[in-house]
């Protein structure tokens, strides 16, 4: 009762400092301070007393006497997980070849994906430098005729008018453009080789193009033309070339208006675009076509910000339709968005493209990354069953079962981690390499923070994925039971390990079944007959008129040396012949309106040169005059025709009426995965390569050292530039046998993580058995038997996966291989080949921890606890 | 060489825990300042200096009773340690050594004046 009679210092105040005080003084001060308080209300009254009191508080509040900012708390916590490190450090250690196993094989797997990840997202990113891109479109026609379809990006340049004129409203802007070509630009004594295009004058802003120098808008001016900033500092160095005037292919001159920063092109379709002409230049032949027939250049154009892409390809489609009669001509736009990663057509309609390889590889990369992680997941639970003691002892001794699953967890973890490291480091020593194989220009992006958070977020993913069978199993022990010896981990408990040690095998035994099969197709295609000899065939590019002019002289010059058997003249590399047209004949149908020849200007010594057999009638001949409207077919192109004899029969090509006075074997000069095509010779036309062979006897150095003067002297003004033929026809497999060696390196890849997964469970299984074998060995049991019995239970999980592998790959391959014409078949023979190595890799892998284990002492075994 | 630091008020508290030898706790240390030395003594002030001279190793604290006007709180009751009576035996003997260094004549001169 006298209490509640007392009267109390302000509230607020003992509040506030009951707030800040430490903790530790709190009582002792608080204790002070009413003492102070009541003598004060004694002596000075309430008031003054309250007074003062509020005061002192605002007076204590000062550093020695505020709590620390963190306050009271266990520092048993640190310690805790200090330990937890620790104690999986030292786990670590104590079981070297374990953990070296899991840490490589996580790294590898971590190192693959990453590799993958960075190809993917290089892929993802191409052409996405241009500020527009979402409003670009690429014009494409589509041909249909009798059902079927094509589409192509290679459009008549009459068609831009009425784009322009008619529907001018839905564009902000529309420029054709020419393939990328060569061109030797020459300034003083320098002279350098190098593509680009001609183009209109909106070019450089639609694909927002940025300005080093000068005024990149200046192209509605023939005269004045656009470099690169790499050509620019090949000519000029580091000067401003602006104004300057540049000699082109020796035979006219252009004036430099404006240099742009080819470095943010590179990542783009544009890549190879050194210069850009303006497209009115007298020189630009595709601004003079008129024909709606001559498919010749590429149209982009740009969407006025209201306009829809498929309305306003609708509303244009029909542009061309009634300007060609053969066949039904449509155009549509494209986005330039998918242009790259969707640029496949069949039959008319889009049918993926790049991005089926960025599928085909994000499988794999998510693949090596599954059998990692599951190795991972088989070491770690397997090792964690002989850790049930542990478990018992640090539960009986206090700890709590959340603390042991920390524990688990934790360890776990640094594993993970332990392995991103490396992989990271894997990567950086590898990324060379893989630029080279898929020829590309990645890098490890170290300071962008998704990556991060990406690869950190994997790794806790992977630590806590691995780390929780021990956690939330082991944790859940009894430990009177695990103590008395009288725990055991039954069979369940290694039936998942057995699941995916089968899953890990079917995986890897299904990668390296697709890749044998890239490879036999690979090779199938390069076993097939080129029609021709490659081998010491050479092309050089006939670009200036002084060596059209000489060109007799040259020829004389280059035979004399005695180095050269052969040498002709041709519109095409017989690596590639591009042009394709329609030939008309006596007696053709209707049907046939969509079936194009490939057409190739030669001279007479084109077939001795190039070495191909004329299977009926006669080759070309200088000396008959009217070979002039004489033509050659190869032999498709014969049975194509139907015509019972060719020979002496007239046909129609390009208007001009043509003699058919030969058939030529048929030459592989497209794809080689391809049927073969109609091609057709004539001797009309314009001719713009050379075509020669060295002599087999002749070294090629060396004939190369001795004609280039001789051409030197006839070209004065372009460096001697020549390709060689097998090289150009090699490079029609570059594709395949790129996705081939990535797929061989992922592949083994895969097979080795799966085996070192499988090292580590044998090796452990043979442990755990110890005693066993030991009993077994002092009975009597023999090396082989023992050998036996530890390899039988693996070799039956690699069987089922064989089993299960086999007709999962047979099917995907088969998808694979139809997708080419010309391709190799797919045996059982082969598939059982790869299953038996399989099988023979996984045996050999155990048996080196089974035999091991087998021929140890049974007395050191048995003698050991 | 700061071997023993004790600041000028520390000195002072320190010095009064030894008077009031075995009654020093916060009140009556701050009573004891306000009433020899003649100048207010703040809580904060106080309890600042008593934390680190007990930081310092030269007083150490034990609990006391809690009575009715102290709502029941503890005294913290302060005592002297070795470390801090060697503490003042320095301070003090430097202090005399300063002293005796001062010449005569210094004194004179300023009386002079």
């Amino acid at each position: 009762m006298m209490k509640k009679t007392r009267s109390t210092p302000p509230a607020l105040f003992l509040r506030f400092f009951r707030w800040f005080c430490n903790p530790q003084l709190r009582d002792y001060i608080e204790g002070d301070l009413f003492e102070l308080y009541r003598e004060r209300e004694q002596q000075q009254g309430k008031r003054r007393a309250d007074i003062s009191f509020c005061f002192d508080v605002l007076l204590l509040c000062r550093p020695g006497i505020i709590r620390p900012r963190q306050p009271f708390r266990n520092p048993n916590y640190f310690a805790m997980y200090k330990s937890y490190f620790t104690i999986g450090w030292r786990n670590l250690i104590k079981n070297k070849g374990y953990s070296t196993i899991n840490v490589t094989g996580l790294a590898l797997g971590m190192a693959v994906a990453v590799i993958i990840g960075l190809w993917v997202y290089d892929e993802l990113t191409f052409n996405t430098s241009f500020q527009n891109r979402d409003r670009l479109a690429l014009v494409m026609c589509k041909q249909t005729n009798n059902g079927s379809a094509y589409s192509g990006t290679v459009i008549a340049p009459p068609i831009e008018d009425p784009l322009r004129n008619q529907y001018g409203s839905h564009f902000k802007a529309i420029a054709l453009t020419s393939f990328p070509g060569s061109r030797t630009f020459s300034v003083g004594d320098k002279q350098i080789v190098n593509t680009g295009r001609w183009v209109q004058p909106d070019f450089p802003a639609m694909f927002s193009f940025t300005s080093k120098y000068g005024n990149l808008k200046t192209l509605n001016d023939p005269s004045s033309m656009l470099i690169s900033s790499s050509l620019s500092a090949a000519l000029f160095g580091n000067a401003d070339p602006t104004g300057r005037s540049v000699r082109i292919d020796n035979s006219f001159d252009m004036t430099v208006a404006g240099v742009y920063d080819d470095a943010e092109l590179k990542h783009s379709f544009l890549a190879d675009t050194h210069f850009l002409m303006p497209w009115e230049n007298t020189k630009n032949w595709l601004a003079n076509i008129t024909d709606w027939n001559n498919h010749s250049c590429n149209l982009y154009v740009q969407l006025a910000d209201d306009a829809d892409l498929a309305t306003v390809s609708k509303q244009v489609s029909a542009i061309p339709t009634p300007y060609i009669s053969q066949w039904k001509e449509e155009l549509m736009l494209y986005p330039v968005a998918k242009s790259y990663l969707y640029g496949k057509f069949e039959n008319g309609e889009p049918a993926g493209g790049r991005i089926q390889f960025v599928w085909f590889f994000s499988i794999i990369g998510g693949f090596v990354l599954l059998l990692a992680c599951i190795n991972f997941m088989n070491l770690s639970t397997a090792r964690s069953e002989k850790r049930a003691k542990e478990v018992g002892i640090r539960k009986t001794v206090g700890s709590l079962r959340k603390q042991l699953m920390g524990q688990f967890l934790t360890e776990s973890i640094v594993v993970a981690l332990a392995a991103l490291f490396l992989a990271l480091l894997l990567v950086q020593l590898t990324l060379p390499f893989f630029n080279v194989l898929g020829r590309k220009d990645m890098s490890i992006p170290w300071s962008a923070l998704q990556f991060w958070l990406l690869l950190g977020g994997f790794a806790l993913f992977a630590g806590i994925l691995s780390g929780s069978y021990p956690a939330f199993y082991l944790s859940s022990f009894k430990p009177v039971k695990v103590l008395k010896g009288t725990f055991k981990a039954g069979r369940s408990a290694a039936m998942p390990r057995k699941v995916l040690v089968v899953l890990q095998f079917t995986v890897s035994i299904a990668l390296i079944m697709g890749t044998v099969v890239v490879f036999r197709q690979i090779q199938h295609a390069k076993d097939r007959s080129a029609g021709y000899l490659r081998s010491g065939l050479i092309t050089v590019n006939i670009n200036t008129p002084d060596v059209e002019s000489h060109y007799d002289v040259l020829k004389e010059e280059v035979l004399r040396t005695g180095l050269v058997s052969g040498m002709s003249r041709t519109s095409q590399s017989p690596a590639h012949f591009s042009n394709n047209n329609s030939l008309e004949w006596p007696g053709k149908g209707a049907e046939m309106a969509t079936v194009f020849f490939r057409n190739v200007t030669v001279t007479a010594d084109f077939g001795k040169t190039i070495g191909w057999t004329i299977q009926e009638g006669r080759d070309f001949s200088a000396e008959i005059l009217s070979d002039s409207s004489a033509m050659i077919l190869n032999e498709t192109a014969a049975a194509l025709t139907g015509l019972e004899n060719p020979i002496g029969e007239t046909v129609t090509f390009n208007k001009r009426t043509y003699t058919i006075i030969g058939i030529a074997n048929d030459m592989i000069t497209q794809s080689p995965y391809d049927p073969n095509q109609p091609a057709l010779f004539v001797m009309k036309g314009w001719t713009g390569t050379a075509m020669l062979r060295i002599k087999p006897t002749a070294s090629i150095q060396q004939s190369l050292a001795t004609l280039e003067p001789i051409f030197r002297k006839y070209n004065p003004s372009t460096p001697f530039t020549y390709q060689f033929v097998d090289e150009e026809y090699g490079r029609k497999f570059s594709d395949e046998e790129r996705i081939g060696n990535l797929a061989a390196i992922f592949a083994t890849l895969a097979v080795f993580i799966s085996c070192l997964g499988l090292f580590g469970l044998a090796s452990f299984v043979a442990e755990q058995r110890t005693k066993e074998i030991g009993i077994r060995k002092t009975m009597g049991a023999s090396v082989a038997n023992l050998w036996q019995l530890l390899s039988k239970d693996f070799l039956l999980l690699v069987v089922v996966a064989c089993v299960l592998a086999l007709p999962l790959s047979f099917w995907f391959m088969n998808d694979w291989l139809s997708h080419y014409a010309y391709r190799t078949v797919l045996s059982w023979p082969l598939f059982a080949v790869v299953a038996l190595g399989a099988i023979a890799i996984a045996l050999f892998t155990v048996s080196f921890q089974a035999i091991r284990a087998a021929r140890a002492n049974p007395v050191k075994s048995l003698r050991s606890e | 060489m700061k071997k023993y630091q004790l600041g000028e008020f520390e000195e002072i508290v320190i010095l009064t825990i030894g008077v009031l030898y075995n009654d020093a706790y916060g009140v009556s240390i701050k009573k004891e300042i306000e009433t020899r030395l003649s100048r207010k003594v703040s809580m904060g002030a106080l309890h600042t200096a008593l934390k680190r001279l007990e930081d310092k190793g030269y007083i150490t604290a034990h609990d006391g009773e809690g009575t009715e006007e102290r709502a029941g709180r503890p005294k913290k009751y302060f005592q002297i340690t070795a470390l801090g009576k060697r503490a003042m035996d320095y301070t003090r003997s430097t202090r005399n050594d300063l002293w005796d260094a001062i010449p005569k004549i210094a004194f004179k001169l300023s009386g002079g004046h």
